[in-house]
């Protein structure tokens, strides 16, 4: 398809003061494509959690939103160490959040069950000690 | 109910007021910021005591009305500011997120 808008953000891995960030910009850059609403709310909030994901867990990575003809994609890239167990990773209540990062009111582990809540479609490529993928989509119809 | 309209009551005191005449369609309280990302919905007052900087996107995603600190939580200047430049209605109120609701409740 050749009319895809696309984003791309590079999310920092040190601050937590700003994690979030891109998905607050893409939130505003789908409204300006005059985007549904509760398509907005879905992927700005799917993406959310996975630049926060990047940040707390990975050290940073990179975000990628695609706007099809017939769909939004998000590709969130990090190289940070991988995902044990996915499954496990994916219950509500699983997290391995430091005391830290609890204290400001992450590491529910309920992240990943939103993103997969909020998209129709995910799916999780990870690597111990090289790093993850994400790629979510939600449909536009 | 707005914010205004909520702020008139006096219980409810505006630390960023931006859009005042927001509607306010709800009430979601917790401190769990991905259960709030999960279940807040657009236009709730969101009652909190979490005060770190993450709320603030918290709130903007889930498109909240308001955000709501309970039992007396204030923001420093400095997360004060930022609420104010992202367009963020924040409140605060010195009593519990329960005594908040109720309040709420019979605003609404
Ligand atoms: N990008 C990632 N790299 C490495 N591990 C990850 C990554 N994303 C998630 N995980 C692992 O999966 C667990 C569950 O993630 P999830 O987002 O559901 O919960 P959380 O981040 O711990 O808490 P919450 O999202 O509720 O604040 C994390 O605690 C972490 O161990
Ligand atoms: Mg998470």
């Amino acid at each position: 398809m050749p009319d895809t808008v696309s984003f791309k953000f590079s999310v920092d891995g040190e601050d937590f003061t700003c994690a979030g960030q891109a998905s607050v910009i893409v939130k505003k850059n789908l409204r300006q494509l005059g985007l549904p609403p509760e398509i907005i709310r879905r992927v700005s909030i799917a993406m959310y959690e996975g630049e926060i994901n990047m940040v707390i867990h990975a050290g940073g990575g990179e975000a990628e939103v695609k706007v099809w003809e017939d769909c939004v994609e998000i590709i969130l890239t990090d190289h940070g160490p991988g995902i044990k167990d996915i499954e496990q990773a994916m219950q509500e209540g699983f997290s391995t959040a430091t005391d830290t990062i609890r204290s400001l009111g992450f590491g529910a582990g309920m992240g990943l069950p939103n993103m997969k809540r909020y998209t129709d479609y995910m799916d999780i490529k990870t690597e111990i000690g090289v790093g993850t993928t994400i790629t979510m989509k939600v449909n536009l119809s | 109910m707005t914010v205004n309209g909520l702020l008139e009551g006096g219980d409810f005191k505006a630390l960023s007021l931006v859009e005042g005449e927001r509607e306010i369609s709800g009430v979601y309280i917790g401190d769990l910021l991905s259960w709030v990302m999960g279940k807040a919905k657009s236009g709730d007052a969101w009652i909190t005591i979490m005060s770190n900087v993450n709320i603030l996107a918290v709130a903007a995603l889930t498109d909240c009305a308001c955000i709501i600190l309970s039992e007396g939580v204030t923001l420093t200047e400095e997360i004060t500011r930022t609420a104010k430049a992202k367009g963020i209605n924040v409140l605060t109120f010195s009593g519990s997120s329960y005594d908040a609701a109720v309040s709420l409740e019979k605003l609404l």
